[in-house]
């Protein structure tokens, strides 16, 4: 589709550092979409005050505000803004294709990042120790990112399922950028996330969503 | 896609790969049954580390089970198959037209496929084996299982109908069926807590879909206690 569908008034909410957070604002990015950024700080609670909770029952970010439409977790707004916005479709229309990139995104947002999200880390980190919270985290992100390589690596061209960037590279972006700025991850078993990883890192539309550059992001020190 | 909702689309040859008690393949299973789909059934032994299978591997090698084999397509994990079904086979939609509709029985899946369900089986990881209590990790469980339901509960509350999301069922009810009843089957979550909740499943109670895909039902039910 060639049109440009125009939203009246978005609204993201999002914590700087969320990956989910992060993969959403890749998808609006690459949507040409702009939108008002509401910090939500996940350090100091404010996800767990009440007027966010109706936003999100889950008290996660993200959540999107398009007009009257409220919809939180980061799977459902992007396929939401796959259907209101389709310039620069997620999808692809060839159902193999198509059902890779699901499958990547589940693999990433159903295997890794719970696993090793922040308030997992707390509980391992409470419950044992600091270290334990770095294995534990490593475990879970170099399992998913083997099963990723292993789908990946017939089909990758460019991108992670061809040559357009698609729902999986939403979803792998943030996800290895994690894994390489809090984690410690060696890439070196996955030559394709590896690539993939640099081709992201020149496009602007990934680059404008990274962590530190978020209005709520901390200053340099 | 071209096709017309109406029509009835048959596969030359669907093979799910399946664990009875795995939530995930209940999942798959209900949505195959609401398509009318046949299947032949390959059961994958999960404690037993069938999925480490050479054969297993060759077919998918990121070795996470449900798989679905269709002609030449592999496409493993519940949520890619389920939206791959729904493409390729449009009878009994799983997803409504409307946005907010489609939005809500997306959340509903997401919250349980990433947030209970992978949540609910990290205490059953090695790293865990002694060195919490089962008191303790039946505890934690519960509490992710809770907190998902609660939140459900909260998002459908306005607009269940007499399933999830109104009079039909979609997606938001194939991903939760199977999580009701590993919470109550294996959590002893409480359910008087979510009375949407509860009458939702005593209404998959009803249905055949559900019956047949239910984990007793599966051929390797009655290999595993």
């Amino acid at each position: 589709m060639a049109e440009m569908a125009e939203p009246a008034k978005l609204t993201l909410y999002s914590y700087w550092r969320s990956s989910c957070s992060q993969r959403v604002r890749i998808a609006l990015n690459i949507k040409g979409l702009e939108y008002e950024y509401k910090a939500v700080n996940l350090l100091t609670g404010d996800h767990l005050d009440p007027e966010f909770e109706k936003l999100n029952p889950m008290k996660y970010v993200p959540a999107l505000v398009d007009g009257d439409t409220v919809i939180g977790d980061s799977f459902a707004i992007i396929l939401y803004l796959e259907d209101k916005y389709p310039q620069h479709p997620l999808l692809p229309q060839d159902p193999k294709k198509k059902a890779l990139n699901l499958q990547a995104a589940s693999i990433v947002g159903s295997s890794i990042q719970p696993l090793q999200n922040l308030a997992v880390l707390q509980f391992i980190e409470n419950k044992f120790n600091a270290d334990e919270k770095l294995t534990w985290a490593q475990y879970h992100i170099n399992k998913g990112f083997a099963a990723l390589e292993n789908l990946l690596k017939e089909h990758a061209g460019r991108y992670a399922t061809g040559d357009v960037v698609q729902l999986a590279d939403v979803f792998l972006a943030p996800q290895i950028y994690a894994g390489l700025a809090r984690f410690q991850i060696d890439m070196s078993p996955y030559p394709t996330l590896a690539r993939l990883n640099d081709a992201y890192n020149e496009l602007p539309a990934f680059q404008a969503a990274l962590p530190q550059r978020q209005p709520d992001a901390p200053s340099p020190s | 896609m071209a096709s017309d909702s109406k029509a009835v689309a048959r596969p030359a040859n669907l093979t799910l790969y399946s664990y009875c008690w795995s939530s995930c393949a209940h999942r798959v299973r209900i949505a195959l049954n609401l398509k009318g789909l046949e299947y032949e059934y390959k059961a994958v032994n999960l404690y037993k580390g069938e999925q480490f299978d050479p054969e297993f591997e060759k077919i998918n090698p990121v070795k996470f089970v449900p798989a679905l084999v269709d002609g030449d397509v592999v496409v493993a994990d519940s949520f890619a198959i389920i939206l791959y079904l729904e493409d390729k086979y449009p009878q009994h939609p799983l997803l409504p037209q409307n946005l907010k509709k489609k939005a809500v029985n997306l959340q509903v899946a997401s919250i349980v496929g990433s947030s209970i369900q992978p949540l609910q089986r990290f205490f059953e990881q090695q790293f865990f084996e002694k060195r919490i209590s089962l008191d303790e990790k039946l505890t934690c469980m519960q509490h992710h299982v809770n907190k998902g339901f609660a939140a459900i509960e909260k998002l459908i509350k306005e607009i269940a109908g007499k399933y999830a999301t109104g009079d039909e069922v979609q997606l938001a009810d194939v991903f939760l069926a199977p999580q009701i009843y590993a919470g109550v089957a294996r959590y002893q979550i409480d359910m008087s807590l979510y009375p949407t909740l509860a009458r939702l499943n005593e209404a998959y109670a009803e249905l055949p879909a559900f019956q047949a895909a239910h984990p007793h039902r599966q051929p390797d039910a009655t290999s595993t206690s």
